[in-house]
């Protein structure tokens, strides 16, 4: 499996999506390096270079998803990131990464919704890991 | 000054210029309104011509003569009513018959206007038809902003009773698959998860029957003479084997009796939440300091703890509704962003009031004065 012995690491304050996205990348074959934080996060990522980032919007800033991508890229331009949020159902506003706009501030390559099933999000980690 | 679009209709020439005379320069204020209203005023002098104006022209206000030569006055009220135009109609017609004036008030007209009117009638007529205009706009305006916040307020809702379902059922679905282990012991902590979430979940559901139960107003309250003292010390009780857990001391300052008159389970949820933050928000070998002093007309209830506190930022957030400061000292207390929103509303039903002072890191003090009645 090309995702055996990959490190991933998610960041996010919701231990009960933490949890999920723990148990279902440890069984896709990733190590997991998992924190509840964004000051953790940042110190994780002078730590080691992981192979895939997953990161919650709204931790201790209602920005954290987008300043850690932002870090991560400049660390490893190369390493994949995901920002996870429930941001649409909580407050009604809509991110996207459709235009260059859009792309021009954000720097992560996906979007999921924490409302999605385990199958999804392996496909959207297939497609990333590429 | 707000223009309202006022069409006359009238077959005689004479009547629409003078109806245009005497409002030409007459404005309509109230003391409740904003600005004064006047009038800038259209002709018509058949019913077909009136209904293409209003068709093409947000109009106001009509003044409308029954006796037309092609369709009648009423049929144009008709249609008026029939395509839900917002307009206010007043009917100005010298042969008046009660089987017209029924028609005409069935179909919305505001009132009537005998002809020959002098110009003071035709003014206070005016001046009625105004002030109904505006008042029922603003109702509506009003139905319309309540219907926005009770939407927003629904969809929030629905999402924090949402969530914790969704954590749940994640975990039901990981245990079943066997996804962390073939041991009971590996899903401990998911099984606590899951118990934990739907704990929060009744106390979101029991927060909601105290807030309808205070929004649907004076129904159900129950006014009586309680002992203020005997309300903290049932509160303390309570929440004493949580405290306990954290080493939290709780000190009652308060006479040994402090009446009031009031319901007793408003009184017993303001020092429930208030208490229960205390304990919530507290830091390890903290204290919470209670006390309720009797100011004679009033009565004052301080809860001060030791805790965490809170920056100014968020203390203005502090009182609406799902709120929750969301910080890495708060990350692991659970709560549903009702209570303090709560409190707030019941102070307010008693004409009393609440402030917040803190400290970041130091602890916080809320303060309460209600007026005795």
């Amino acid at each position: 499996m090309k995702t055996n012995n990959k490190k991933v690491l998610i960041a996010d304050d919701d231990p009960d999506f933490l949890t999920f996205m723990e148990v279902n990348t440890k069984l896709m074959g990733f190590e997991v390096h998992a924190v509840t934080s964004q000051k953790e996060a940042e110190e994780q990522l002078t730590l080691f270079k992981p192979d895939l980032a997953i990161f919650d919007l709204m931790m201790e800033n209602k920005d954290s998803g987008f300043i850690l991508s932002h870090k991560l890229k400049k660390l490893y331009p190369d390493v994949p990131v995901i920002i996870a949020t429930a941001v649409t159902a909580e407050t009604g506003l809509v991110f996207g990464l459709n235009s260059p706009g859009e792309r021009s501030w954000i720097k992560a390559d996906r979007y999921i919704d924490k409302s999605l099933r385990p199958d999804q999000l392996q496909k959207e980690i297939n497609s990333l890991m590429k | 000054m707000e223009k309202l679009l006022v069409l006359v209709v009238d077959d005689e020439p004479g009547i629409r210029s003078g109806i245009c005379r005497i409002l030409r320069n007459y404005t309509v204020g109230f003391p409740f309104m904003e600005e004064d209203f006047g009038f800038d005023i259209h002709e018509a002098a058949t019913g077909e011509e009136a209904i293409s104006f209003i068709q093409e022209n947000k109009t106001d206000i009509m003044l409308l003569d029954n006796k037309l030569p092609g369709i009648l006055g009423i049929d144009v009220l008709e249609y008026v009513s029939k395509n839900k135009y917002d307009i206010q109609v007043m009917m100005i017609t010298s042969y008046a018959s009660l089987e017209l004036a029924v028609t005409a008030t069935k179909n919305g007209a505001y009132n009537f206007v005998p002809k020959p009117f002098v110009p003071q009638e035709l003014k206070a007529a005016m001046e009625s038809i105004t002030k109904h205009l505006y008042l029922k706009r603003m109702t509506k305006k009003m139905t319309e902003n309540d219907k926005e916040l009770r939407h927003q307020f629904l969809s929030v809702l629905s999402h924090e009773l949402k969530s914790p379902i969704n954590a749940v059922e994640g975990y039901m679905n990981m245990m079943r698959e066997r996804q962390a282990g073939d041991k009971l012991e590996d899903y401990d902590q998911m099984i606590e998860r899951s118990l934990l979430r739907m704990k929060g979940m009744r106390s979101l559901i029991s927060d909601m029957l105290d807030l309808t139960r205070i929004e649907s107003g004076q129904n159900n309250r129950h006014l009586q003479e309680v002992d203020l003292f005997d309300v903290s010390k049932f509160a303390i009780d309570t929440f004493e084997p949580l405290a306990k857990q954290k080493n939290i001391k709780i000190y009652l300052d308060a006479p040994e009796s402090i009446l009031m008159k009031a319901d007793r389970q408003e009184m017993e949820i303001i020092f429930n939440n208030l208490i229960s933050n205390a304990v919530k928000y507290n830091k390890e070998n903290g204290q919470i300091y209670i006390i309720i002093k009797d100011l004679g007309n009033a009565v004052n209830i301080i809860i001060e703890d030791t805790g965490i506190g809170m920056s100014a930022d968020d203390i203005t957030k502090l009182f609406h509704e799902f709120v929750r400061i969301k910080n890495l000292s708060t990350k692991d207390i659970v709560g549903t962003g009702l209570g303090l929103s709560i409190v707030k509303k019941i102070v307010e039903i008693y004409n009393g009031n609440i402030d917040v002072s803190s400290n970041s890191g130091k602890g916080s003090t809320f303060t309460i004065t209600l007026p005795r009645y």
